[in-house]
């Protein structure tokens, strides 16, 4: 299985069976309503299944699922899920539809169903892939759907980001600059083809499928990875914040664990559902950090 | 319990700037939001910020085009205040980095919109809310502002006074989506609600999932009275199949409408004699169902927005994003064939009844955004003043939440001043479904102090979740699609008495049926059935409040349309809807509209364009 399991299932179980020792009134009917839920689910997901299996026009999913909380879930498995196929659905409408109608616990993070939010990048059929913008018709069957590799999964199709936003926010992803316009209604001059250049860059919606894609970022936790480098490149490119800033910015993405890490695989590239050219941004900072230090010799 | 000078609930454009300003002025500020900063809709904001930034152009101008785009609904005070706030706060933003698109001296473009008497729309491409809230939490990790995100906000820390004028808003509490546990938040100095729009309430949206109205409900369940929700914008070019929002900015770039004969029909067929694709939303969205009603819509159902002449380059210079959109979502691409379009849900122009520093009917409880209600867009908004209005009134909230001298408010909240209460009777019972249902302040333990509020409110959240957990009921999601459909059915672009009583009764089953709810995953961990059952009842108490207002304003006025009465009725109209929670048996009341600006009045003209 591709998927990384995360190693505190066992840990998970044990403090679950502490908890469950001075069981009161409310675990108990917790633990009664758990059981009861589970057989409906099953007995439901039989009927479906059989109802769909004789219906052409269905999709089958097979979704993984894991919960280190909940009896059954413990161990990673892949539920089965035939949902009726209608034109246009993308992989994220087939969750939802398998969500509402066949089992409620399925969990996944999803919000504006338009690739801008960028929550729910997930694992389909091998690749990392926007589940919103992925269309079923163009996806082999049976469509597997997994968390992101090389992340913590917290639960079904929802991994731990927070390494993530770490690498995001170790790069001073923030404007800065030394000498603003002297009108407090003046903006700074920025000639259009400044903007264009780091327009694409601009364009990342945080979701996390370049990092997870990244051979490099799964060996090396502390390499910034792409998205964290792209969010530098923005920054470092925009000529309103001068030189000076500049050469901090460089600076940083030179460090360690930041570009010449990098050894262009280009997987990255690949899955950017904003088709954001990071290979490129990366190996143009290569270029701007040996030039600079160049000049200081 | 957490504790912090100013709790900010929500993270998109307005919770950011609120939280920014509230930290400039010196408070520590806790941002509270059910989703990351970054997943916030404000992102899917395509078109632009109004800003009259030209020497050409006039704050003055703005206002008057936003009064008279608002039909006369807005209240000149909060008008006035976005209208001169914004220029300095669009050039803040460009001090901040945002990419806006450029001219070629290298200032910031701007480009033509519905209703604007000058092209005063300032654009990053077809993602300036993409850009602007980035370029917003850029500046929260800048300054360190303390972020609990994945934290559902489940209800407001509000005393239990009879009179909700008395009532005081100590925090909030909240459900850490990640670990199952909840928790008090308490805020020394104010709660800003910045929780956004609640578009789940319809089922063609080009709202979020997460847009359910949560900071709506929950102020109103305190007691704070929601306005003017009847005022929804239904968007005139979203995508059929999925209601992905199409931006005005095509038709601000010279996008044009055409029906199934091929006919320019804004023109064609008079909807709009003058300003024809660019009249205001309203208008539009009302002119494309009447071609497809009348049997010249394309497969009965949409129409067609052209932009191919417009050319590949100034396309892909200006609207790019337009054509990924098109292309992913409903397979079309918008360089070789027009798009197809059809209204969709967008906007609700009510919400939080607030004045125009964002300062609720309760003390320390303010709200801004599209969430609150100041009124900024009245009867219907204008393209491009959304985003403004994030920055403009976020900003206000904060610096008011914490601590600093403002004046007095010109706008009244509350029954504070000159308001009548309706002379309705809807023929099915409103109002709490007995038994069931969180509710802020309705009676229980008398606490006192700030703590005890907080804790009491804890224990309340607490006992609930305990509840849907363990007890055995009905699935909400298909309570909330019965919901939505109901409510895009019958409460829609078109409205007549007859069906709105309808959808009246069916969220009365609605209610009955929610009573039952319960969750059915067991787990502590990121359990989103539970989240989404708890939503359910905040897209209820919005439904409702909804079409209450719809049935009881008997006129014609910007996005509400009526049937039976097809004029605007200045003379008995020119009023506020308010609805009160009043402790489960909402009453409906009015206030007048505030048309007295700073140096003059607005007087309603008929709505031209």
């Amino acid at each position: 299985m591709s998927t990384q399991i995360p190693k505190q299932t066992e840990e998970s179980t044990e403090t679950e069976s502490e908890a469950a020792e001075p069981a009161s009134k409310g675990e108990e009917r917790r633990a009664e309503k758990r059981r009861r839920a589970a057989e409906r689910r099953e007995q439901r997901q039989e009927e479906e299944a059989e109802k769909a299996a004789a219906d052409e026009s269905t999709v089958e999913l097979k979704v993984f699922r894991y919960d280190p909380q909940v009896e059954g879930k413990q161990e990673p498995r892949f539920d089965t899920f035939h949902v009726p196929f209608t034109k246009g659905m993308t992989v994220l409408d087939a969750l939802m539809y398998a969500r509402d109608t066949y089992d409620s616990s399925l969990t996944f993070r999803h919000s504006c169903r338009q690739a801008v939010c960028g929550s729910d990048a997930m694992f389909v059929n091998g690749g990392q892939k926007l589940a919103c913008k992925t269309q079923i018709s163009e996806m082999e069957e049976p469509v597997r759907v997994e968390p992101l590799p090389h992340a913590e999964v917290t639960k079904d199709l929802v991994v731990d980001m927070e390494h993530f936003y770490d690498q995001m926010e170790a790069v001073e992803p923030y404007f800065q600059t030394n000498e603003f316009p002297d009108g407090e209604l003046e903006e700074q001059r920025q000639d259009r083809e400044n903007r264009e250049k780091i327009k694409m860059s601009t364009r990342c919606i945080w979701c996390g499928a370049c990092m997870s894609s990244c051979n490099i970022a799964a060996g090396d936790n502390e390499y910034l990875g792409p998205a964290a480098i792209n969010k530098a490149y923005r920054f470092a490119m925009d000529e309103r914040e001068g030189e000076e800033i500049k050469q901090k910015r460089l600076e940083i993405i030179e460090q360690e664990h930041g570009v010449w890490r990098c050894q262009t695989q280009f997987s990255c590239t690949e899955v950017c559902p904003k088709d954001i050219p990071l290979t490129e941004h990366i190996q143009e900072l290569k270029r701007e950090a040996v030039k600079n230090n160049l000049k200081f010799w | 319990m957490h504790e912090h000078d100013v709790v900010v609930v929500g993270a998109g454009g307005a919770g950011l700037r609120a939280a920014i300003a509230a930290q400039e002025a010196g408070a520590d500020v806790a941002m509270v939001s059910k989703l990351h900063p970054v997943r916030s809709h404000t992102g899917a904001a395509e078109g632009g910020i109004n800003a009259a930034l030209r020497d050409a152009d006039s704050w003055q101008d703005h206002a008057y085009d936003t009064m008279k785009g608002s039909d006369y609904l807005g209240d000149a005070p909060a008008v006035e205040a976005l209208c001169q706030e914004s220029p300095e706060e669009v050039i803040r933003l460009e001090h901040w980095g945002m990419p806006f698109s450029r001219e070629d001296d290298g200032r910031v473009s701007q480009r033509p919109f519905g209703g604007l008497s000058f092209p005063r729309t300032t654009y990053a491409g077809a993602e300036t809310g993409h850009q602007m809230l980035h370029t917003m939490y850029e500046q929260v990790v800048k300054r360190g502002i303390t972020v609990y995100d994945e934290w559902h906000v489940m209800d407001l820390a509000v005393t239990d006074e009879d009179d909700p004028a008395e009532r005081t808003c100590h925090g909030v509490v909240a459900y850490d989506i990640q670990s199952g546990e909840v928790s008090g938040f308490r805020a020394e100095n104010g709660v800003i609600l910045a929780t956004g729009g609640m578009g789940q309430v319809f089922d063609h949206t080009t709202n979020a999932v997460a847009n359910t109205g949560d900071g709506v409900a929950m102020a109103y369940r305190a007691g704070v009275p929601m306005e003017d929700m009847e005022f929804i914008q239904f968007h005139p070019t979203t995508l059929p199949s999925t209601g992905v929002l199409i931006s005005e900015g095509v038709r601000g770039e010279g996008g044009i409408l055409y029906n199934e004969d091929g006919e320019r029909f804004m023109f064609e067929h008079g909807y709009a004699n003058n300003d024809g694709e660019l009249a205001s939303r309203d208008v539009v969205s009302r002119a494309e169902l009447t071609e497809v009603n009348e049997g010249r819509g394309i497969e009965d159902e949409y129409v067609h927005l052209d932009m191919r002449h417009l050319g590949e380059e100034r396309i892909l210079d200006r609207l790019e994003n337009i054509l990924h959109l098109a292309e992913d979502f409903e397979g079309a691409d918008g360089l070789t064939e027009p798009m197809p379009v059809k209204p969709g849900q967008h906007y609700a122009m009510g919400g939080i009844e607030t004045n125009e520093h964002g300062e609720t009917a309760i003390d320390g409880l303010y709200a801004a955004g599209e969430c609150a209600c100041a009124s900024v867009h009245g009867a219907n908004r204008l393209g491009g003043n959304a985003l403004p209005e994030l920055i403009v009134f976020g900003k206000r909230a904060g610096r008011h939440a914490a601590g600093e001298e403002m004046g007095e408010a010109e706008i009244e909240t509350g029954r504070s001043g000159d308001w009548q209460p309706a002379d309705y009777e809807f023929g099915v019972e409103v109002g709490e479904a007995g038994g069931s249902g969180p509710a802020a302040a309705d009676g229980g333990a008398v606490a006192t102090d700030a703590e005890s509020v907080v804790g009491a409110a804890v224990d309340r959240a607490q006992e609930r979740v305990e509840e849907l957990l363990s007890r055995d009921g009905r699935n909400h999601a298909e309570i909330r699609s019965k919901v939505q459909e109901t409510m895009t059915a019958n409460v829609n672009v078109f409205r007549e008495e007859g069906r709105l009583e309808e959808t009246l009764a069916d969220l009365r089953e609605a209610r009955e049926a929610y009573k039952d709810v319960a969750v059915s995953d067991p787990s502590r961990t990121f359990n989103t059935d539970l989240i989404h059952t708890i939503e359910t009842r905040n897209i209820l108490d919005i439904a409702e409040a909804l079409t209450m207002g719809a049935l009881a304003r008997e006129e014609f006025r910007g996005a509400h349309w009526r049937k039976e009465h097809q004029e605007r009725k200045d003379e008995d109209w020119l009023k506020h809807t308010l609805i009160s929670w009043n402790d489960g048996e909402p009453e409906l009341w009015y206030k007048p509209v505030v048309l007295e600006g700073e140096n003059k009045t607005y007087e309603p003209k008929s709505r031209s364009y």
